[in-house]
C-alpha cells in the first residue's frame, strides 16, 4: 500500500505512528471479557419489557395477573408504579423547541412501535420473557403519522394535540447575498435528495444491570454505554438519588456507533426495580428490541438549490430540510440535524446560504446521533449537489470540486455556516486519490464500456467533517475531556480517561502516548475507563473525540507529572529541571552528562524525603482539556462500479479512499476505522433502510428485514492517507472513527448515477437496492444516444 | 419436564437436568458459564454465538440444548491451549481483525471450521464462508486478512509437526 513518507504519522517518540496489536485483544480473542449480559451477580433477576405494537394508541387497560401467575415472576410494573421517576432526559435546547414529556413507560398513549409499557421481572429469563407475552394491553388505535413532510401539513393527524402542529422546531440559518447568488448565476440546479432512516444495530445490544446495596447506599449500573459519567449524574436525577451514591461502571461495550451516546427509559427502570426489589436486576436487549427502540439514525429530505456560474464557480446554496425526530427526544434528538446544516457548504467556497431545518414529529422511534450524526447528511446532500452540476455543466466532477476549493493558503477558513475549518489540503488529498484509483484510465475504460452496453460508474466524494467534539461552547453537556495519569511507586502508569471506548482501542492508543512522553514501553502503562468510581468525571466517546480530546487531556496530564517529575531530577542531579529528557527509563540532562532513573525519581516523589522544599508528595495529575475549536478531517473517496441493467445490481469494482486525519498514533487501528466507516456508509447507499409502512408499523424490526452488509458484499478498500496535522491540539490528532461513513456514502452514489447517465438518469433515492435500480433502467425516458446504444446491444446480446 | 443431558464441552463432560426448549447458547452461558459465546440476534443470522458442534460450526442460538446431548462443544474458551493461542485467534490479534470484539468469538470459529475444510481458502471463499457472520466495526477486511494470516500459521505449524514426526 503506497504511503507518504510523513503518512503513518511517526512523532519525534518511538512509539506514536506504531501499527501496534491492540492491549485489549488477548481477552476478547480468546472470550474471557465481560459484556454486560456476562455479569453474573448473586440472586441476579431477570427482567422483560411489554411494548407497544401499535404506531399510535390509547391504552384503554392493562391487565397484568396472567403475567404474574407464571411461576418465577416476582413482579410486574406499570407507568403509574414509577411515581416520582423522572423523564427520558433530552439535551438539547434550541429556540421555540416544542419539547414532549418522555415518561420511561408510557402513560395513557403509546407513540410508536416497541414503546414500553409494561417491565416483567422474574428469577429467570424465559419466565420473564413468556410472562411478558401474557400482559394483557387493551389499546384504541389512533391515526399514525408516518410521513415526514405530510406530518406538517395544516391538516395533519396529531401526536401532541396541545402542541397544535407536529413541527417541533424550524432552525434557520442564513448567511451572505443569496438573492444576488441567484441572480448573478448562470445555472441553479435543484434536487430533493432523500437521508433515509438507519439502524445503528451495534453488534451487542444495549444492555443494564443494577444492584443496589442499601447499608453502603450504593447503586451499581452497569450498562453497554459510550457516557458513563453523563449517564450517572442522569440516572441520578430520574431517580432522585444523591448523585454520590450512583456509580456506573461501563462493562466491555460491543459498538455502539451513536446509538449507546444515550440514557434510555430502560436506564432509569432497571435501577430502580433493583433498588425497589432489594436484588440485582437484568436487563438484556433482544435484537428485535433493538431494531424497535435504540435510536435510529438519518432520515432527512433535503431541497437542494445550487446556484452556479457557467465555469462552475457556486456562489449560493439554498437548502429546506425536513428532519424526522420521531415520536420523543432521546438525548441528542432534535439537534443532530441542525449540525447538517453547519457542514453543508462542504469543502467548498460558497459565499451565500439560505438552510431552514424542520424537525418534525412523527410516530416512529426518535432519531439521533448515528455515526457522523448529522454531517454525513449534509456530506451526501453537497457531494450529490456538486455531481449533478457538474452534469448539466458538461464538466467533470473533479474539475468542479477543485474550482470550488479553498486554498491550502486560506486555513483556518471561515465558512458561510459559522465554522472555522482548522487547517486542510483539499487538493493534495484529491489528487493523491485520483492517482491510485487511475481516474483517467477508468473514465476511458467507462466510454468504452458504454459502447458495448457496460455501466461502468466512478463516483468521487471530497469531504470534509466536524470531528474532535467539542468546544464546550458549542456542545449541549461539556465539550472538553478529562484524565489523570498516575505513576505508582512500582513505576508503572495509570491513565484514567473520562472518553469511555466501545471498541476504539483507547487501551493501546493512549499508551503508546504517553510511553513517548515518558520513554516507557506501551505495556509500563495501563488504561482504566468506564467506571464512574474510579475515573474523574468525563463526556465519553463519540463524534471522534476520544484521542483529539480525551488524547490530549492524556497528553497533558502526563505533562504535568513530567514537569513535577524533572524538578525531582534536577534537585537530585542538582541541576534546572528545564534541561532534562524523559527516555530509556531515565532522566538526563541536555548534555547528557547526568542522569537519573524513572524509578529512582518516582521513589523519591512516594518516599518523600529527599523532594525539594516544599513540594507535595506522590506522582498523579488531572487535566480537563478544553478545545478551542472542532478538527476538521478530510479526505477524497473514488468508488468505480459496475451496474448491471439486467438485475439492476451495483458491484462495488474499485473503491480508493485518501484520508486526512492529522497525525497518526496507531494507523494499523486508523485503517480498521476508515474500513468499518467506509462499509457503514457504503451500507447506506446500497442496502439499509428502516421502513415503517402507512400504519407506522415497522417493516424491518429484524435482521432478516434490515439488510447489514456481509463481507461476501465488500470489496478491497485501497487506503492511503495525507497528514495535515491540527493546530487545536498539540498532539496535530484530528480524529477518524465517522469519516468512513461520511465520505463513502457519496461516493458509491455518485458512481451509480454516473453509470446510468447515458440513460438519463439523473438521480436515484438510497439505499440503490437492485430492484430500484431496476427500475428506474426501466422507466428511463430519454435515453442519451451512447445509451440508447448501449441498451441496443444489451438487447441484442440478450437475444443471442 | 427436564432432561438430563451430557455434553463434552471443550473436552469436559457435562451433566445437566435442562428444559427441553432450553438453547444451546444459554446452556453455555447460563448452565456451563461459558460466556464467550455471544448473542446477538436469537435468529441465527449475526452468527455471534457459533460454535463448534462435533467440528463442524452451528449456530448455537437455533440448536436446542437436547440436541447436542451426547456429542462435543467447542466454544471459543476451548480454542487456546494454556498460554498458547490458537493460530485463528493470534491472526486476529495481529491482523487487527477485531474492535468491539463482540462478533469476534463467532467470526473465529466460524474461521475454524473453514479452515479445516479449507487449509489455503482464497478471499473470495474467506468472505463467502464468513457469510452468516456479521461484523459492524470492521468492513471485513482485516477480519479477511486475519483468517489469511491463520491459514498460512496453521500451513506452517502442520509443516513443522510434519518434519518432527519424521
Amino acid at each position: 500500500m503506497p504511503r507518504n513518507g510523513k503518512s503513518n504519522g511517526k512523532g519525534n517518540g518511538h512509539w506514536m505512528g506504531q501499527r501496534l496489536k491492540r492491549k485489549e485483544d488477548p481477552r476478547l480473542i480468546q472470550g474471557i471479557s465481560h459484556y454486560a449480559d456476562d455479569l453474573r451477580l448473586p440472586g441476579m433477576l431477570h427482567c422483560a419489557f411489554v411494548r407497544s405494537p401499535h404506531a399510535h394508541a390509547v391504552i384503554r387497560s392493562i391487565d397484568t395477573a396472567p403475567a404474574r401467575a407464571v411461576p418465577g415472576v416476582v413482579t410486574v410494573i406499570l407507568a403509574q408504579d414509577l411515581e416520582g421517576v423522572g423523564n427520558v432526559p433530552c439535551a438539547g435546547v434550541l429556540p421555540d423547541l416544542k419539547t414532549p414529556a418522555h415518561p420511561p413507560l408510557a402513560r395513557e398513549r403509546v407513540r410508536y412501535v416497541g414503546e414500553p409499557v409494561a417491565a416483567v421481572v422474574a428469577e429467570d429469563m424465559y419466565a420473564a420473557r413468556d410472562a411478558a407475552e401474557l400482559v394483557q394491553v387493551e389499546y384504541d388505535p389512533l391515526p399514525a403519522v408516518v410521513d415526514t413532510e405530510k406530518a406538517t401539513a395544516k391538516d395533519a393527524d396529531l401526536i401532541y394535540p396541545e402542541f397544535k402542529t407536529n413541527v417541533a422546531y424550524v432552525h434557520p440559518l442564513k448567511n451572505g447575498d443569496i438573492a444576488g447568488a441567484s441572480k448573478r448565476a448562470d445555472k441553479v440546479v435543484k434536487e430533493r435528495l432523500v437521508n433515509q432512516r438507519l439502524a445503528p444495530v451495534s453488534m451487542e445490544p444495549r444492555g443494564v444491570v443494577a444492584q443496589y446495596l442499601p447499608g453502603e447506599r450504593t447503586l451499581t449500573v452497569w450498562s453497554s454505554t459510550q457516557i458513563p459519567h453523563l449517564l450517572k449524574t442522569q440516572i441520578s436525577l430520574m431517580l432522585g438519588l444523591p448523585e454520590t451514591s450512583v456509580r456506573v461502571v461501563t462493562p466491555e461495550v460491543g459498538g455502539g456507533f451513536g446509538s449507546k451516546l444515550n440514557v434510555y427509559g430502560e436506564e432509569a427502570v432497571v435501577p430502580w426495580l433493583a433498588i425497589k426489589l432489594g436484588r440485582p436486576v437484568k436487563w438484556i436487549e433482544t435484537r428485535r428490541e433493538n431494531m424497535q427502540a435504540t435510536i435510529h439514525g438519518r432520515d432527512q429530505i433535503a431541497y437542494m438549490e445550487l446556484a452556479l456560474k457557467r465555469d462552475g464557480t457556486i456562489l449560493g446554496l439554498r437548502a429546506r430540510i425536513f428532519a424526522d425526530l420521531g415520536a420523543y427526544y432521546q438525548l441528542l434528538t432534535p439537534i443532530i440535524p441542525t449540525l447538517t446544516a453547519l457542514l453543508i457548504t462542504g469543502c467548498y467556497k460558497i459565499p451565500a446560504v439560505d438552510i431552514e431545518i424542520t424537525g418534525v414529529l412523527t410516530n416512529k422511534m426518535a432519531t439521533d446521533a448515528y455515526r457522523g450524526a448529522g454531517r454525513p447528511e449534509a456530506t451526501y446532500v453537497i457531494e450529490r449537489m456538486v455531481d449533478l452540476a457538474a452534469r448539466e455543466l458538461k464538466m467533470d466532477p473533479v474539475e468542479i470540486r477543485r474550482k470550488n476549493f479553498p486554498k491550502p493558503t486560506e486555513f483556518p477558513y471561515n465558512t458561510s455556516t459559522g465554522v472555522i475549518y482548522d487547517s486542510a489540503n483539499y487538493q493534495m488529498s484529491l489528487k493523491r486519490a485520483l492517482d491510485l484509483a487511475g481516474y483517467s484510465k477508468l473514465r476511458a475504460r467507462q466510454k468504452a464500456g458504454w459502447k458495448q452496453g457496460k455501466y461502468y460508474g466512478i463516483g468521487l466524494s471530497t469531504y470534509v467533517e466536524i470531528c474532535g467534539m467539542g468546544p464546550s461552547s458549542a456542545m449541549p453537556a461539556g465539550g472538553w475531556e478529562s484524565a489523570t495519569v498516575r505513576v505508582e511507586p512500582t513505576g508503572k502508569i495509570t491513565v484514567l480517561t473520562g472518553a469511555s471506548p466501545h471498541g476504539q482501542g483507547q487501551e493501546t492508543t493512549f499508551a503508546q502516548l504517553v510511553a513517548d512522553q515518558f520513554g516507557l514501553k506501551p505495556e509500563d502503562v495501563a488504561v482504566i475507563h468506564g467506571d464512574t468510581a474510579a475515573v474523574p468525571y468525563g463526556i465519553g466517546t463519540f463524534g471522534s473525540r476520544a484521542t483529539a480530546v480525551g488524547g490530549t487531556a492524556v497528553y497533558y496530564a502526563t505533562e504535568k507529572i513530567k514537569t513535577k517529575m524533572s524538578a525531582i531530577a534536577a534537585h537530585l542531579m542538582g541541576v534546572k529541571p528545564d534541561e532534562l529528557a524523559f527516555g530509556g527509563g531515565k532522566i538526563t540532562t541536555k548534555d547528557k552528562k547526568k542522569s537519573v532513573g524513572f524509578g529512582e525519581v518516582v521513589s523519591a516523589a512516594y518516599m518523600a524525603r529527599t523532594l525539594p522544599p516544599g513540594m507535595e508528595p506522590g506522582l498523579e495529575a488531572t487535566h480537563f482539556f478544553e478545545p478551542s475549536n472542532f478538527t476538521y478531517p478530510f479526505g477524497a473517496h473514488i468508488c468505480s462500479v459496475e451496474v448491471d441493467p439486467e438485475t439492476g445490481e451495483t458491484k462495488i469494482e474499485k473503491y480508493v479512499a485518501v484520508d486526512d486525519c492529522g497525525n497518526v498514533i496507531n494507523p494499523l487501528l486508523v485503517d480498521g476505522q476508515i474500513h468499518g466507516g467506509i462499509v457503514q456508509g457504503l451500507a447506506q447507499a446500497l442496502y439499509e433502510e428502516v421502513i415503517y409502512n402507512e400504519d407506522g408499523q415497522l417493516v424491518t424490526g429484524s435482521l432478516m428485514d434490515y439488510a447489514l452488509p456481509k463481507a461476501v458484499h465488500q470489496p478491497q478498500f485501497v487506503l492511503d492517507r495525507t497528514v495535515t496535522p491540527s493546530p487545536v491540539n498539540p498532539m496535530g490528532v484530528k480524529g477518524v472513527g465517522e469519516a468512513g461513513t461520511i465520505g463513502s456514502c457519496p461516493a458509491v452514489v455518485n458512481a451509480v448515477c454516473d453509470a446510468l447517465s447515458p440513460l438519463g438518469i439523473k438521480h436515484i433515492d438510497m439505499p440503490l437496492k437492485p430492484e430500484k435500480v431496476w427500475r428506474a433502467i426501466q422507466s428511463a425516458q430519454t435515453p442519451s444516444p451512447a445509451g440508447k446504444r448501449a441498451r441496443a446491444q444489451s438487447r441484442a446480446r440478450r437475444t443471442a | 419436564m427436564k432432561k438430563d443431558i451430557a455434553i463434552n464441552l471443550n473436552g469436559v463432560e457435562h451433566r445437566a437436568q435442562v428444559e427441553p426448549r432450553l438453547l444451546l447458547v444459554h446452556f453455555l452461558r447460563e448452565t456451563a458459564g461459558l460466556t464467550g459465546t455471544h448473542i446477538g440476534c436469537e435468529t441465527s443470522l449475526c452468527g455471534a454465538c457459533t460454535v463448534l458442534l462435533d467440528g463442524r460450526a452451528v449456530k448455537s442460538c437455533t440448536v436446542l440444548a437436547v440436541q447436542a446431548d451426547g456429542r462435543s462443544v467447542t466454544t471459543i474458551e476451548g480454542l487456546a491451549q494454556g498460554d498458547q493461542l490458537h493460530a485463528i485467534q493470534e491472526g486476529f490479534w495481529e491482523q487487527h481483525g477485531l474492535q468491539c470484539g463482540y462478533c469476534t468469538p463467532g467470526m473465529i470459529m466460524c474461521a475454524h471450521d473453514l479452515l479445516e475444510r479449507a487449509a489455503t481458502p482464497t478471499e473470495q471463499e474467506i468472505r463467502e464462508a464468513l457469510d452468516g457472520n456479521l461484523c459492524r466495526c470492521t468492513g471485513y477486511q482485516h477480519i479477511v486478512n486475519s483468517v489469511q494470516a491463520a491459514a498460512r500459521k496453521l500451513g506452517k505449524r502442520k509443516t513443522t509437526r510434519a518434519v518432527a514426526a519424521d
